[in-house]
C-alpha cells in the first residue's frame, strides 16, 4: 500500500495525491483520445453518447451526492439546456456561444426553481421535481410556437471555426468535442470539491443545524447547488439534443430523469468516477440486452421479438441489487477491490462495515 | 461594556414557559457556566443566542449590538461559536474537512473564482489550512486529521467539535455540555484546554456543564437556573453554597453533582 508522505498543504490541495495516481489519468486520457482509431464508428458513437451521459450524471451527481438533495427532476433541465441551446443557434448565436448560455439558462431556471423547493427534504423534494419533470413535457408540447411541440426541433450540426461535427459524417470529432467538454466539467467538478463551496455542500448534506451554525446560508447554499448541477446537466442535455439531430419532448421524458439517478446509484454516489461508470452501464445495457435477446433467440429457434418492458425490468432488478449488496455502487466496489490487492493479505471483511452513528439532534432543524 | 447581555429574556413552548425572565451578562475575557438540572432551559438560552429560537420577549445584545435581527448563519460572522450537546458534526466528511468548514466565515473567494480554481483560492486555501492546523495542534488531533468522522469514537468527536468552533476564531465560544460522556483523563484535557483558550487565545467562554468539579476548576463566574427561571448567579463557590441551587440542583439530584 502506498503511503503518502505529505509535507505541504499543496499534497492535500492539487488534484492528483500522488504522481502514479497522476499517470495513471494521463494514461487513461490517451487511451479516451485513441479510442475512436480502435473503436470504428459506430461504437465511437455510443461512447460519444456515454460520455453525454455522464456529463447530465454529474450535474445530478453533485446535487445528489455532493449537496444531499434528491431530484427526480432532471431530464427537465436537460430540455431546457437543449431547446435554450438550439433556439439560440436558430436566432444565430454560434455553437461555442450557444452551448455554454444554454447551460446557464438552465443554472438559472434551476437556481429559480431551488429557491422555494429546497424548503422540502427527503422524498418530499423528490415528489416535487417528479413534478416538474411531468410539467416539463406538457409545457414543451404547450409552447408549440417555441418549442415545435411534437413534432420537435432539428439541432443543426454542430460548427465551431468552420470545422463541422456531425454524427455520422465527423462521429470521431464529435467524440473529442465531447470529451474535451466533459473534461472540463470533470475539472469544474473537482475545483468545487476542494474550495469552500464545495465543503459547505457537505456540510449542508449531513447537518444543516452546524452548517447555520458555521456561517453557511443553507437556502442559499442549496440554490447554489441545484445552479450548478443544472447548468451541467443543460449542457449534457444539449448536447444530447445534437447527438440525437431531431428531438421533442420525448426525449426528456420522466424516464430520463429516472434513468439519471439509477446510473448514479449504480456508478457509486458521491464520486465522478461513480458518473462515468453508471453511464457506462446506462449506455451499454439496451444493446446488452438486445445482443443478448437476438442470441437467446438463434440459440432457441424463436423470433427475436420485443418483450415489453424488458429493459426496465432489468435496470429495476440491478438497482435493486445495488442497493442490497452494494450501496456504495460499481466504484464502492472498486476500492474495495483495490484495498484488497494493496494490503494483501490483510485486508480485513469488515473494513468498509458502516459505522453506527450517534444520535443526532432532531429537535430544531 | 459586556461581551454579551441578554435582557429579561423570555421563551415559550406553547403553554410551557422555558426560559422565564432570565438576565445576565458575560463579560468579556471570562468563563462563565451555567448549571442546572436537566429540563433548566441552558442548552434553549444557547439556541436562542445562535438564533435558532427567537425569544418571546426580552433582548440579546452582543458587543452591545441586538443579534435579534440576524438569521442563524449570521451569527457565527459576529464571532460566537458554538458546539452542541449531541455532537452534530459532518459525518462523510474527514476531520480536516469538518474545521476547514468553520473557516467559511473567512472565505473571501466566490463561486466563479472557486470553480476556476484561481490562484487567489490557492492562496486562501493555504490560509484556511494555516488556521486549521494551529487548531490541530492545540487539541492533539494530528492523528485524526485524514479519519472520517463517521468511524471515529465519541471523545474524539467531542473534540474535533470544539477544533471546528475555535477554527471560527470567535470572540465568543459557546460549549454545550464540553465533557458530557468523557473519562476523567479526557475531562481534565478539556479543562487545560479551556483554560489556554481563555488564557492563550483570549477567547471568552460560555459553557453548560453538569459536572461541577470541572466548573469549579474553570469558571470564573456561574449562573444557576431551574424551571427556566434564574436562581443564583456568583463564583462556583458561592453558587454551589447558595441554599436554593442546593435545594433546587444539588440537594434532589445529588448523582448529578458527584
Amino acid at each position: 500500500m502506498r503511503i503518502v508522505f505529505k509535507t505541504t498543504y499543496e499534497a492535500d490541495i492539487r488534484l492528483f495525491k500522488h504522481g502514479a495516481q497522476g499517470f495513471w489519468y494521463a494514461l487513461l486520457l490517451i487511451v479516451a483520445i485513441a479510442a475512436p482509431f480502435i473503436l470504428g464508428d459506430f461504437l465511437t458513437g455510443e461512447a460519444t453518447n456515454v460520455l453525454i451521459w455522464a456529463i447530465c450524471g454529474m450535474g445530478l451527481m453533485l446535487l445528489v451526492g455532493q449537496s444531499g438533495q434528491a431530484s427526480l427532476g432532471h431530464a427537465a433541465f436537460m430540455a431546457i439546456g437543449a431547446y435554450s441551446c438550439v433556439l439560440l443557434e436558430s436566432a444565430g448565436v454560434p455553437f461555442i456561444l450557444a452551448l455554454p448560455l444554454g447551460g446557464i439558462i438552465t443554472g438559472i431556471a434551476g437556481g429559480l426553481f431551488a429557491m422555494p423547493v429546497t424548503r422540502l427534504h427527503g422524498i418530499y423534494l423528490a415528489i416535487a421535481t417528479l413534478a416538474v419533470s411531468v410539467m416539463m413535457e406538457d409545457v414543451i408540447v404547450l409552447a408549440e410556437p417555441l418549442t415545435g411541440g411534437v413534432n420537435g426541433l432539428m439541432a443543426a450540426d454542430i460548427e465551431i471555426f468552420g470545422i463541422n461535427f456531425n454524427r455520422y459524417g465527423n462521429a470521431s470529432g464529435l467524440y473529442w468535442l465531447i470529451l474535451a467538454i466533459a473534461i472540463l466539467i470533470v475539472l469544474a467538478y473537482r475545483n468545487i470539491q476542494r474550495s469552500p463551496l464545495g465543503r459547505a455542500f457537505a456540510a449542508v448534506r449531513d447537518s444543516e443545524i452546524s452548517a447555520q451554525a458555521m456561517g453557511i446560508n443553507v437556502a442559499r447554499t442549496k440554490a447554489m447547488a441545484f445552479a450548478i448541477s443544472t447548468f451541467m446537466t443543460g449542457i449534457g442535455g444539449a448536447l444530447m439534443g445534437h447527438f440525437a439531430g431531431v428531438f421533442n419532448q420525448e426525449t426528456f421524458n420522466l424516464v430520463i430523469s429516472i434513468n439519471l439517478l439509477l446510473m448514479i446509484v449504480i456508478g457509486g454516489l458521491g464520486t465522478i468516477h461513480g458518473a462515468f461508470l453508471g453511464a457506462v452501464v446506462i449506455g451499454f445495457l439496451p444493446q446488452a440486452i438486445a445482443f443478448a435477446r437476438d442470441g437467446l433467440g438463434h440459440l432457441f429457434h424463436f423470433d427475436s421479438i420485443a418483450i415489453p418492458g424488458l429493459e426496465t425490468g432489468i435496470f429495476g432488478t440491478i438497482l435493486i441489487l445495488f442497493i442490497l449488496f452494494e450501496p456504495l455502487g460499481i466504484y464502492g466496489r472498486w476500492v474495495k477491490i483495490r484495498t484488497y490487492f494493496e494490503l494483501f493479505p490483510f485486508a480485513r471483511r469488515d473494513m468498509f462495515r458502516r459505522q453506527k452513528s450517534y444520535l443526532k439532534t432532531e429537535r430544531i432543524r | 461594556m459586556s461581551l454579551l447581555e441578554l435582557k429579561n429574556v423570555t421563551l415559550k413552548f406553547g403553554g410551557l414557559t422555558a426560559v422565564n425572565d432570565v438576565s445576565f451578562a458575560v463579560e468579556e475575557g471570562e468563563v462563565f457556566a451555567l448549571v442546572g438540572p436537566n429540563g433548566a432551559g441552558k442548552s434553549t438560552i444557547f439556541n436562542m443566542i445562535s438564533r435558532f429560537y427567537t425569544p418571546y420577549s426580552g433582548d440579546i445584545l452582543f458587543e452591545g449590538r441586538s443579534i435579534l435581527g440576524k438569521a442563524p448563519h449570521e451569527i457565527a460572522g459576529l464571532g460566537i461559536a458554538r458546539t452542541f450537546q449531541n455532537i452534530e458534526l459532518f459525518e462523510q466528511a474527514s476531520v480536516l474537512q469538518n474545521m476547514l468548514v468553520g473557516r467559511y466565515t473567512h472565505r473571501r473567494s466566490n463561486f466563479l473564482t472557486e470553480l476556476l480554481f484561481t490562484p487567489f483560492v490557492r492562496r486562501e486555501e493555504h490560509r484556511h489550512r494555516e488556521a486549521v492546523e494551529k487548531a490541530i495542534d492545540f487539541l492533539d488531533l494530528q492523528p485524526y486529521r485524514e479519519k472520517l468522522i463517521a468511524g471515529l469514537p465519541y471523545g474524539v468527536r467531542k473534540v474535533v467539535e470544539m477544533g471546528r468552533a475555535l477554527a471560527i476564531q470567535p470572540k465568543l465560544l459557546l460549549l454545550d455540555e464540553p465533557a458530557s460522556g468523557l473519562s476523567v483523563e479526557e475531562t481534565q484535557d478539556v479543562a487545560f484546554w479551556i483554560e489556554d483558550i481563555k488564557k492563550v487565545m483570549g477567547i471568552t467562554v460560555l459553557m453548560v456543564e453538569h459536572d461541577m468539579h470541572l466548573v469549579s476548576s474553570v469558571c470564573d463566574r456561574v449562573l444557576a437556573l431551574a424551571d427556566g427561571k434564574k436562581l443564583a448567579l456568583g463564583t462556583p463557590r458561592e453558587v454551589q453554597t447558595d441554599p436554593r441551587v442546593v435545594e433546587a440542583y444539588l440537594g434532589s439530584d445529588t448523582e448529578e453533582a458527584a
